[in-house]
Order: C-alpha cells, then structure tokens, then sequence
C-alpha cells in the first residue's frame, strides 16, 4: 500500500510519487520547488503559513501541497499569477506585522522569510500595522528568542513536542497576540527546557538564535565541517561552523546521514566552546622539581623514548603499561594498540570501558557471541515495547532519549522502565519497576519466571535457537515475584504486568547502561538480560534485541581496536598463536606477547606495589573517573614514570613527568564508532593550538624514537592498516564512509553494514541461555553507613568534566555538584535543598549540596562523578566484577551527615 | 398557526419538564429502539430522506455525515453537540435549551445509536452558565428515568452525555477545533483528513452536530421523513429552522419557521416590521460570517439553496437588519475587531489579514482613509480565503461585500475624512 507508486502531473509534467506522500513531498522528490515555511520534513505537516499553497485540478480553492495526500491522477500547478499575488499577500503580512529589520539580524543570509521575500520580488510593504513589541529571551547564555521576528510557522513547538518530545514550549494567547512561550511564561532558562537546540536548529528565522555566535560571523563566512560528536556514544553527525579558524557554533543538518537526523543534545549543539579555552595545552611540558615548563616536541618524546627504553630493559615490557581513550580517534587506538604491542612488547593496554562496559563485553560475549549492541538506534522505532533499565536515556544518550520518546508517542510503543530513580522516561512509561539498587538479576529472574511459569516465552525459538534452557528453568523457579519483592522491593504485581507485557510484544528491545554492569555481579546481570531477551525470542530481529547503550563517543572503536589486555583488534584473542602469528606479520615484528596483560584498576594496583612502573595515559582522566581515588593517587603517585597526552593538564595530567598536548577532534581526521558498531568519520574543521598534535601523530613520533618506523601521511593510511586486519572493518574506506557510515560487520566493499545482529543465527552459533543466581551487593548498608550510595552522570556534564566544564552553557545549567536525596530522609536529618552535606564511606569523604527531592528513593544517595572538588569516587568502592574485572560504582554504603 | 415543531413545548418564561416533553410524544422514539423497532442504519437512512441538512452553519446532510464512520471504524465512539454559538447575532441553540431541554437530549441519544456512540459530549458556551445548569438538572433527570446511562430502557444499549463548558472562545465552535478543547488541547482546527468520523476524539470515530441539527431528530423519527420535507416551504428544503431576528426591527427575537419562508415575510410578519424611522438597508442573513443582503433581495426564500443561488448563505440564520442611519464601516470595523481577536493564530492570513483589515477600516471610520487602501481591502478580503479554516473567509464576507454593494459609503469616508454618520459633538 505504502510503497504502491502513484502518477501525477505536476506543471504539464508527468512525475511519480508514492501514495501516502503529500502533494509537497511528491514535488520536492522530483525537483520541482513549491515555496514553503512551516513545512518540515523531520515533522508532521502544519498547514499554517499557506505559502506552499497550489492550484490542483477539480479541487476548489488554493490547496497547501504540504497537508494535501497525492492522489494517482492529481494535476498540480505550483505557479501561477494568482498563487503568486496571494503568496505575496501572505509575505506581505508577516512583514506588516513583524520586526524584520534584516540589517540587525543575525540570521541574515540564512533566513528562510528573507529568501522567499526576495524570491517574490516584494519591493515594499504597503502598510505596517499596529505592532506590539515583545521583549526579547536572552536569559541564558545559550539561546536567544525575539519573539518579534517569529513567524509563528510552529516549527519550534513541533520540534520540542514531536522530535526531541520535550513539550516545554507551544504558543501562547491567539490571534496575532499569539506568541511563543514556556508553560507559566518562564524564561527558557527557569524553564523545563534542556537546551538541545533542536527548536533554533528548526527556526526558519532570526527569531531563534546562538547566543554565543552572535557577531561572530555571517552565515556566508562560516565554513560547515561535518563531523561527528566527540561526546557520548550515540555519535551525532553536527556541523561545526568555522571563521578565522575557530569554531563559531555547532548546527545539525538532517540530510546528514547518521544516527541522529539532524538532532543534538546540549552537549553536542553548545558544549563545544573549550575548543579554543584558554586552558588548552599547547605545548609539550616537563616536570622538573615539581614544576613544569615548557618543553619542545623532540625534547619532550626524546625524554619519553629514553624512561621507557631503559625501564623496558630493567624491568621488562610489562613495567610499562598504556591506558587508550575512549575519547580517541580509531586511528589513534589502533596505533597504541600496536605501539604496546609491538613497539614495547606489552598487553598491558586497557581504556575506560573497564569501568563501564567491560561486563557487557564479557556478558554478551559468551551469551551470543558478540559483546555489541545487537539492533540499530533507528530501528527502536520499531519495537512494539522498549524496556530500559540503568539508563538514563535522556540525561545520557539524549538522542536516543528522544529516539525511545517519539516510538512511544507514535502510539506503537510502549515502554517498561526498571530504575531506582525517578527518571525522565518514567513520565513516558507505561509500567516503571523501582528496584533498590544492585537487585537487577533478582528482579530479571523474577520476570523469566513468570514468563516461563505463563508460558508466555518463545518455544520456538528456545528449541531451534538457543540451549541451556533447562538449566535456566531450573534457577528462575525459585524467583517467585513474592521473593523478588522481598530482595528488589518491587511489588509483585507490578513485575507481573511488566513480564506480561515484555512477553506480548512482537518484537521488543531491551536497551540497558551502567546501572546494569558496574556492579561486582555485572557480568551476570548483562547475562541475565541476554536471557530474557533470547527467553522471547527478541534477538536477531528488527525491533529486537539487546542494546548496551556505550557511554564515550569511541568506546565501541577503542574496544574494536583491541585496547583492552586480552585481544587483538576484532577481539581476537591474545593467548591463540596463530592470531599473535598473524599480528606479528602485519606488524613486522618477530613475536608479540602472549600473556593476558592488566586492566586499568589492575594496572593501579600494580603500580602501587611497584610493579608497573612507566604509565602512559592517552586522554583519560582516572584521577577523577576510576574508583577509590585514594588509591589512584597512590598507585599513580608511586611510579617512575608518566606521560600523560591530553588537550587539558587534568587532574591526572597534574601528576605526569612528561605532558604532551594533543588535538581535539575538531583538529583532526578520523574516524568514531558509535553504539550501534557505526564507524563515521572525524573531520578537521581548525588547526590545533600551538604545538598540539594528533594523538596519532605524537604515537608515531615516539614509536620512530624507538627503532619502530611509523610513517602514515595521514590518518586514512591508518585506516587502511587497521580495515586489513580487522575482519568487521574489512569492507570500509573513507569514501565508503562518507555516505553516513557502515556498521559493522562489513566484511567487503560490497556489505551495506549490520543493522542488527544475529540474523538467523547467532554469531556464536545458539544463543546460550545461563542459569544466575542473585548475589547481593558487595558492601551492605549497616548502622554506620545506612545509605545506599549510587553514582552516575547528569546531562549537562561528561565523564570528568574535562571538556564540559570548561563550557559556558553547560555549567550555566550544572556547574558544581549536587547530591540527591529523598525528601523524606533529607527531612529526618534536618536537611534543606542546597544545604551542604558531607558524605562519608569506609574510603573517604566529600563535601557537596543537596538536592532534595523525589529523584531517588527513601534510603538512597545519588552522585554524579564529574567533579574533581567533589569526587564521587573518592568513596565508590573498588570491588570487581570477578568476571569483567568492573568496579561496583552503583552501590555502596554511606554516611550522609549535615555540615553546619 | 405555523408549525412549531422543535418549539411546540415553548412556554412563556418556563421551561419545558420532561413530563411535558413526554406527554408531546417525547422518549417515543427512544422506547423504539429500545424496542428494536431501528437499527442505526434504519436511523441514517430515514433521517437522510428526511433532508436533514446541520444547522451549524455549513448546512451539510446530517444522515451523509453519519454514514461515512466507517463500518469497521474502531470503539469506543463519540458524539459532539455543538453548542458554541458565539457567532454574532445567534441565539437560537440557547433558546433550544431553555424552552425544552429533553428534544434535544433525546435527539443526542438518537444520533448517537445511529453511530454506535457510547459517549456523548454537550460543549457549551460558558457565558451560558445559565443553560449549562438546566442540562445538568435535566440530564440528570432522563438518567433517573432511564434514557441516559447503561443498558437505556432495558436494551443493550449503553450511552451517556458529559456537558463540557468551552474555554469561551469563537474558534471553538469549529468542529475540529471544538474537538482539541475537549482532548484538553489548544483548540486549533485541524484540517483533514483523517475526518473526525474516521479519526476524531482520541483518534476514535466522531461526529460533531449542532445542537439544533439533533433537535430535529425525534421529531423526523416520529413523524416520518414525508412529512418533514413537507414542512418547508422549498421544494429542495426540508423542515423548519429557528431564526435569530435583531437590529432595528419592531419585535427582535428568535421564531421557528418553515425553512424557505421569505426575508421579507419574516422580518414583516414575524418580526413586526422596521422600526418607526427606519428603512431597510442591508442585513446580515446568516450570522456575523455572511455577506451583507441588500434591498432588492427581500424575497429572497430562506433555504440554503436558495441563498447560495444569489450569492448568499443561510448560515446560522441569524438575521441582523441594519437601516438607513447606520455607518456599514462602523459595523465591518466592529465585526472585524471581534474576528481579528478570535482567529486562533494557527495561519498567516488569518492571523495577520484580519487584523490588516481590521486596522484599514479602523483608519477610514476615524478619518484617516486613503484611496488606495479600498484596492487593498478587496484584495486581502479575497486572500484571506487562502486560510485553514472557514473563520477567515467567514470573516472575509461583511468586508467583501460591503466594499461590493456599499463602496460608495467607503469613499465617501475617505473623501470626507470623517464618518458621514457621525453626529456632530
Ligand atoms: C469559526 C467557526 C465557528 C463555529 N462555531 C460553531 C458553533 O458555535 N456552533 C456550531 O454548531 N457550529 C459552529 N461552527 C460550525 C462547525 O464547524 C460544524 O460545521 C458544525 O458544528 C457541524 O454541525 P452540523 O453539521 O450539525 O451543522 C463553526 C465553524 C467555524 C468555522
Ligand atoms: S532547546 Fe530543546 S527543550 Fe528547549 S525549547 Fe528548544 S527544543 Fe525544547
Ligand atoms: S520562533 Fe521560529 S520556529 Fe518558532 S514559531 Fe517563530 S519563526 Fe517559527
Ligand atoms: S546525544 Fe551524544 S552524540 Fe548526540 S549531541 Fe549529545 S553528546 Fe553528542
Ligand atoms: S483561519 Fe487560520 S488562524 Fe483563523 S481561526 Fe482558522 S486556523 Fe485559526
Ligand atoms: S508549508 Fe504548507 S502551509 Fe506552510
């Protein structure tokens, strides 16, 4: 029906379209221009500027072609004199009533109303009617509305409404009185408002504006860059905009092919001003005495080649150890992957999905084969139910927040929330299960109880697909919800309407973050979402699936890329020697090591006793991000020898013998994978500062030091080296990506990509299904520490703040630390919202805020981790994961006290 | 005497009880479906011969409207009684409701079996606080007595009516916006499709009538559709109609009568003739959104065909009568500040051509008119059809045909600088 193709005649011309397109659609497919103003093609149509209006046979009046269905035999003509005049009477209208003084806006050039004036050749405005003005909405340093020059299209309240479905804005009064506003007429600062920008992005007009770019360029001096974002995993396509070498504002294009169709968060549309901070390093630095100064490229990498080459003899190759960055390019992974490897002769090579997702590696691993998100962000659209549990979409992923949020909204989708807190997406959920933190395999067993004791799940599947079914039987039996209630405090009812309505869905997908892998049993509780999923045959499907939502922009690549102790790029075990033999030919060396190497926590550990003695860090912060930081300290404080490669002296930079400066990823070429396996492109839009140099390009550098010739031209050579030896990547180029990316696997040039996993069959050939049982958390409350304390991340900020701290809107929003605690407990210890606390475990103590409210429940702590003055992880725990080697940052136990 | 159907039951001052409703034959028809004597089919196509056309103002068959809720349409659904009334110069759903309530609950229970409908909507003006409480009382009344509510007279047909008061807006009126105010959203129209009887309330079937549309039903239903064509005076009309008679006549007021009946018979016979002084200069036919009727149509037959075969419509049939001594761009003026202030917003001409027309004639009235703008008139009041609703274009016709048939009056303000009616202070 959708896809029947249609005829019709549009100005004398014979043109097809599908039926189910608008009149608009079918002439915008074929090329013929139809003047247009409140049509967008991200929304649903509106009708209400009635420029596109168009004459059509046997059809009375000036029908507007973007709300008319076309019809097989339709006769559309879209210029005419009388469309014309009454074209220009609307024209004249807006500019009768209105502010639109071209000379004194910014949008000039680029202005949609400005163009279609010009277009229909309106020389003047016969008459200007009584005008009120509005005041303008600069408030916050981000967004800026004048109301005086909006055209009431309602773009921006379709846009907050439909897409990013945010619904903080929509109009206000009527008539020409109308306006747009926030619910109480709030400024957009005091408003719900989260600042993603889609609302400027869709703005035809100078009405919404960048603040910050304000002056600092016309449209038709910015140069757009199309790259990806360097924040979290979702990999948006943005556009940076360039004058005089710097980064003026971040637009979105739709028609960029990507995860995101043209929608940002606050991070990726305004977080991008540390660019050109101040702070950047631009220099190489040495410490000498304690202090720093400046230092040349060859001075500094030959200091480096020097500690290195005499520790390696000392010690041996595995007194070094390197931790890669999730932050970095896959080039740059890729290359000290090989630097550690067969430069130095180590696998001591690990990056910070350690911390985050080193269970889900290691739980899908062995569940199904594959430790990757198994369907695609776009094809959440069509799941017939999403359950999300310890993620907070749209604090953390917020594109794929809004992503989940639009399925609902469509009305085909219903969404499950498991979380302790009160999240965003709880507003839009159908069932949301609140369990105490750290019982998340209770409560799945739980649900696959009742599945299986209803008879609900998928036999036919479990019988071709999958094995170990009985054995899970067997450990679910004892989960009746009347004991998960007990252990998880979810009423039983509850968790049996959520089982039910997981169980009914044709196809649905589970899409799950750290709240579910940093825990000491995180590697069971990924295994136990992978059982549920297989248990309702949701693996392998489109809609489907199970969906690790990756923190980092790049810690997909920087896993791919064999940054971790164990593998080789591809996950190709370090302990077979035929994968070694392979390596070791490609990389031209005689032998690579064959021993598993240390993990990040390990690696600390090691460093404390001695052990590990040179460290070298590519863009990651641990002195802020790892847990228990009073040991990272010690550990860091103990060794011979660090270099740290960063653009900021960061907390652990502060540390470092050596400090190189590095390019950021506006300064550079390469490429990221996102969350779903999709490599897309990094392009350069400015020069580095100073000296600051690619990661890459420094590795290179340090690896010709030491008798390894590294000689790339540029990142692409990289690229190539790694497609040869990573089979996933096989298929890809740079031209190839440059079409909206690949998702791997692409083993040839011919592959489309993966969009979702285990089609048919499972990667390790039947899913295996693992019987679990629920252990508690490592460190129970008890009357000294009666709280539960739970880490995480809020919108406005990322990872350690690094970046984000450094940028003027984000801290606008958030810019100290706040702790969340339940009214009813912040009550009983005489505590008021902003009062500030102390909080107090068995390994150290922080001082912050309050903020009291509903978000967490009665008994537990809330903290966010990315700031250094009030370091969250100086009181996580660093109990591991037995499995996965991840710290347990979800739960420990603490002291809430006052501070007077 | 003239037939008086839908006010049979008027009393002086007094509103009809349901008693009174009964024994004038009223709930008959109810108890006949309760009966199985009608399906809803039966229902549709009877009132279809009947000729029954809405009484909203657009005048479009009741019966079609009905029929095209597609037959496999999704439940629940619902029905929409339109009691807005805010167009200028209309009283006539009010007058429905204070003089017998229950035709017009009987006749909401009707069309709503007629379309499978378990609920219904009674959304009325809140200005109309007065009506609002009657219906409360008399809803409640009819749901004693087992008209309203589960299992209507023992059958297996469950329907209610919940009375909504509108947020006392003219846009609200319009079927498609009325039906967003009652989703609790901004009412803005809402251009189809889907037609609300294919997606309407909820996404669900819906059909919204005027309040004097569904007062008729009992009575075609009771007296078969023969003789309710019979009772126009047309031979393509069919019924009575109520007219809303005001301005300067001897007996304004709101009259049922035969639909076709001419101008000139009402405003003479049933409206007692011009005021002492007073020659007929113009009149609006149907409500504030209709062209002004001059002189030489007085016996036009007021019927919806016969209206629009000259160039005019029956509207609401709220018939304003203006004489000699009134300033017609003093009444434009004051019609477009009303609809200027009542387009809802959604699109440019509307929202900005009405207060542009607004503001030209305000510039004439007050002696600051120029030539040129008498061009600009015209044409914006053609290009505000160009909207997305019918305000606009209702709005349009008082302006369109005062520069049409009074252009002179216009200019003679322009030319004078001044309102020629005004009187010297
Ligand atoms: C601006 C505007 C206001 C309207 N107001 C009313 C109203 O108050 N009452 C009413 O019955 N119809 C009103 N209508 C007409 C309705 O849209 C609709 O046609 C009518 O309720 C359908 O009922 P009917 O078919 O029984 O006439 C209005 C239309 C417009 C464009
Ligand atoms: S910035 Fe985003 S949340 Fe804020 S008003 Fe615009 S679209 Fe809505
Ligand atoms: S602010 Fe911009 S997008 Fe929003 S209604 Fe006005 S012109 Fe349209
Ligand atoms: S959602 Fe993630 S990738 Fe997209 S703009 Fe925000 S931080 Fe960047
Ligand atoms: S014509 Fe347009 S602005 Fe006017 S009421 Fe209708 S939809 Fe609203
Ligand atoms: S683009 Fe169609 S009415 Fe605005």
């Amino acid at each position: 029906m959708e896809n029947e193709i249609i005829t019709l005649t549009v100005n004398g011309k014979s043109v097809q379209g599908r039926k189910g397109q608008t009149v608009l659609e079918v002439c915008r497919a074929n090329g013929i221009h139809v003047p247009t103003l409140c049509y967008h093609p991200k929304m649903p149509p509106y009708g209400g500027c009635r420029l596109c209006i168009v004459e059509i046979q046997n059809m009375r009046g000036l029908p507007p072609s973007c709300t008319t269905p076309a019809t097989d035999g339709m006769e559309v003509t879209t210029h005419t004199d009388r469309l014309m005049r009454v074209r220009k009477t609307v024209l004249e209208l807006l500019l009768a009533y209105g502010d639109h003084n071209c000379l004194l806006c910014e949008q000039t050039g680029n202005c949609e109303l400005q163009d279609l004036v010009y277009e229909h050749g309106i020389e003047k405005v016969r008459f200007k009617g009584e005008f009120k003005p509005h005041p303008k909405d600069d408030s916050n340093t981000m967004i800026v509305r004048d109301q005086n020059k909006c055209v009431l299209c309602g773009r921006c309240v379709r846009a907050c409404l439909e897409v990013q479905v945010n619904g903080v804005i929509d109009v206000a009064a009527r008539g020409s009185d109308s306006y747009i506003t926030t619910f109480n007429h709030q400024s957009l600062k005091d408003s719900t408002c989260v600042f993603c920008g889609e609302c400027v992005a869709s703005c035809p007009t100078g009405a919404l504006t960048y603040k910050q770019a304000r002056f600092r360029g016309r449209p038709w001096e910015l140069k757009k860059v199309a790259t990806t974002c360097t924040y979290c995993g979702v990999g948006c396509q943005l556009e940076l905009n360039v004058k005089d070498n710097k980064v003026v504002k971040v637009t979105s294009d739709h028609e960029i092919p990507g995860p995101n169709q043209g929608s940002l968060c606050v991070k990726g549309r305004f977080g991008n001003d540390f660019i050109d901070h101040p702070d950047r390093l631009t220099t190489p630095l040495i410490k000498e005495n304690g202090e720093f100064r400046q230092a040349s490229w060859e001075e500094a990498l030959d200091r480096i080649a020097g500690r290195f080459e005499s520790i390696r003899k000392e010690s041996g190759p595995d007194a070094l150890a390197f931790f890669s960055s999730a932050r970095c390019t896959n080039e740059e992974n890729y290359l000290l992957n090989k630097f550690a490897r067969a430069v130095i002769g180590t696998n001591n090579i690990d990056h910070c999905a350690r911390l985050c997702h080193a269970s889900t590696v290691a739980g899908l691993a062995t569940s199904f084969g594959s430790g990757a998100m198994t369907n695609s962000i776009d094809d959440l659209k069509n799941s017939d139910v999403i359950l999300v549990t310890g993620s907070n979409t749209t604090e953390m992923h917020p594109v794929i927040g809004s992503t989940i949020k639009r399925a609902v909204k469509s009305g085909r989708c219903k969404l499950i929330v498991v979380d302790s807190r009160k999240i965003d997406l709880v507003d839009h959920a159908e069932i949301w299960l609140r369990q105490k933190p750290g019982t998340d395999v209770a409560w799945l067993n739980g649900m696959m109880h009742v599945i299986i004791k209803e008879e609900l799940y998928d036999k036919k599947y479990v019988d071709e697909r999958t094995e170990g079914f009985e054995e899970l039987k067997k450990a679910v039996a004892a989960y009746t919800p009347e004991k998960v209630e007990e252990i998880s405090g979810i009423p039983k009812d509850d968790l049996i309407a959520a089982a039910r309505l997981y169980a009914s869905a044709p196809a649905a997908s589970i899409a799950y973050a750290m709240g579910i892998t940093q825990h000491i049993n995180g590697t069971d509780a990924v295994k136990s979402v992978a059982n549920l999923a297989m248990l309702c045959g949701n693996i392998g499907i489109e809609g489907g699936g199970v969906n690790p939502l990756r923190g980092q922009n790049n810690v997909q690549g920087a896993c791919d890329m064999g940054c971790l102790p164990n593998v080789f790029p591809a996950y190709q075990s370090v302990t077979i020697p035929d994968v070694r033999e392979k390596f070791a030919k490609a990389w031209g060396v005689d032998s690579l090591p064959g021993n598993v190497g240390l993990t990040i926590v390990e690696t600390i550990d090691a460093a404390g006793k001695g052990k590990v003695k040179a460290l070298y860090v590519m863009g990651e912060n641990p002195m802020v991000s790892d847990p228990d930081l009073h040991h990272v300290e010690e550990g860091l404080k103990s060794l011979d020898f660090l270099v740290v490669q960063d653009i900021f002296l960061t907390e652990t930079a502060q540390l470092a013998d050596v400090v190189l400066p590095a390019a950021c990823f506006a300064e550079k070429e390469g490429t990221f994978t996102n969350t779903e396996r999709r490599v897309q492109r990094v392009r350069k839009a400015v020069d580095p500062p100073g000296k600051a140099l690619p990661d890459w390009q420094a590795i290179a550098a340090l690896a010709s030091r030491m008798g390894y010739e590294m000689n790339y031209p540029d990142a692409e050579a990289i690229f190539k080296e790694i497609c040869a030896v990573t089979p996933s990547y096989a298929g890809m180029d740079y031209q190839r990506l440059d079409a909206g990316g690949l998702q791997w696997p692409c083993p040839t040039k011919e592959h489309p990509g993966t969009k979702y996993l285990h089609k048919d069959k499972f990667v390790r050939g039947k899913g295996l299904f693992h019987a679990i049982e629920w252990i508690p958390p490592a460190e129970p409350v008890d009357d000294q520490y009666p709280f539960l304390l739970t880490t995480g991340r809020v919108l406005y900020q990322y990872h350690t703040g690094t970046m984000t701290r450094r940028s003027v809107g984000l801290n606008e929003r958030y810019s100290e630390c706040l702790v969340e605690i339940n009214t009813e407990d912040a009550a009983r210890l005489n505590i008021k919202d902003l009062d500030r606390v102390k909080l107090v475990t068995r390994r150290g103590q922080m001082e912050a805020k309050a903020r009291v409210g509903e978000m967490t429940e009665e008994g537990t702590i809330f903290v966010p981790f990315h700031f250094s003055e009030a370091a969250a992880n100086k009181l996580t725990l660093a109990a591991l994961d037995p499995q996965a080697k991840i710290p347990e940052y979800k739960v420990c136990a603490v002291r809430v006290e006052k501070v007077a | 005497m003239l037939p008086q159907v839908l006010f049979q039951n008027r009393k002086p001052r007094r509103i009809a009880t349901m008693e009174e409703y009964c024994r004038s034959g009223g709930y008959r028809v109810l108890e006949d479906i309760a009966r199985g004597k009608y399906s809803p089919a039966d229902i549709c196509r009877i009132v279809g011969e009947a000729g029954l056309r809405g009484r909203g103002g657009a005048g479009f068959p009741a019966a079609t409207k009905w029929m095209s809720v597609p037959v496999d349409g999704a439940y629940p659904r619902y029905l929409a009684a339109n009691a807005d009334e805010m167009e200028p110069g209309t009283f006539k759903d009010r007058m429905l409701i204070h003089v017998d309530p229950h035709t017009l609950i009987e006749g909401m229970i009707i069309a709503g079996y007629a379309i499978s409908a378990s609920k219904a909507f009674f959304f009325i003006r809140p200005s109309y606080d007065s009506s609002a409480m009657i219906l409360e009382r008399e809803l409640e009344r009819a749901r004693q007595a087992g008209y309203l509510g589960d299992n209507i007279l023992g059958s297996d047909y469950s329907f209610d009516i919940i009375l909504h008061r509108s947020g006392g807006r003219y846009i609200c009126g319009e079927a498609t916006a009325l039906l967003n105010a009652l989703m609790g959203k901004r009412p803005n129209p809402m251009k189809p499709p889907p037609y609300p009887t294919v997606k309407g309330l909820w996404n669900r079937p819906t059909v919204v009538n005027n309040v004097e549309t569904l007062a008729n039903l009992p009575h075609i239903l009771r007296n078969g559709p023969e003789w309710y064509k019979g009772l126009a005076r047309t031979k393509t009309g069919a019924g009575t109609k109520l007219f809303c008679i005001s301005g300067k006549v001897n007996r304004p007021g709101c009259v049922e009568l035969p639909i076709g009946t001419p101008l000139r018979e009402i405003l003479e016979e049933h409206a007692g003739g011009m005021r002492a002084g007073s020659e007929f200069k113009a009149c609006l036919p149907g409500g504030a959104s209709t062209r002004y009727l001059t002189k030489d149509l007085l016996d036009v037959e007021m019927d919806f065909d016969s209206l629009s075969a000259v160039g005019h419509r029956l509207g609401t049939a709220a018939i304003t009568v203006f004489d000699q001594k009134t300033c017609l761009v003093g009444v434009t003026l004051n019609l477009l500040q009303f609809f200027a202030r009542e387009s809802c917003g959604w699109c440019t001409p509307c929202r900005e051509g009405l207060p542009y027309i607004r503001d030209l004639l305000w510039r004439i009235e007050n002696g600051e008119g120029r030539e040129e703008y008498i061009p600009m008139l015209r044409q914006m009041s053609r290009d505000v059809w160009n909207a997305y609703c019918a305000l606009a274009p209702g709005a349009a016709s008082p302006v369109e045909s005062l520069l049409t048939f009074f252009e002179d009056e216009v200019r003679e303000h322009i030319r004078l600088k001044k309102c020629p009616f005004s009187r010297p202070r």
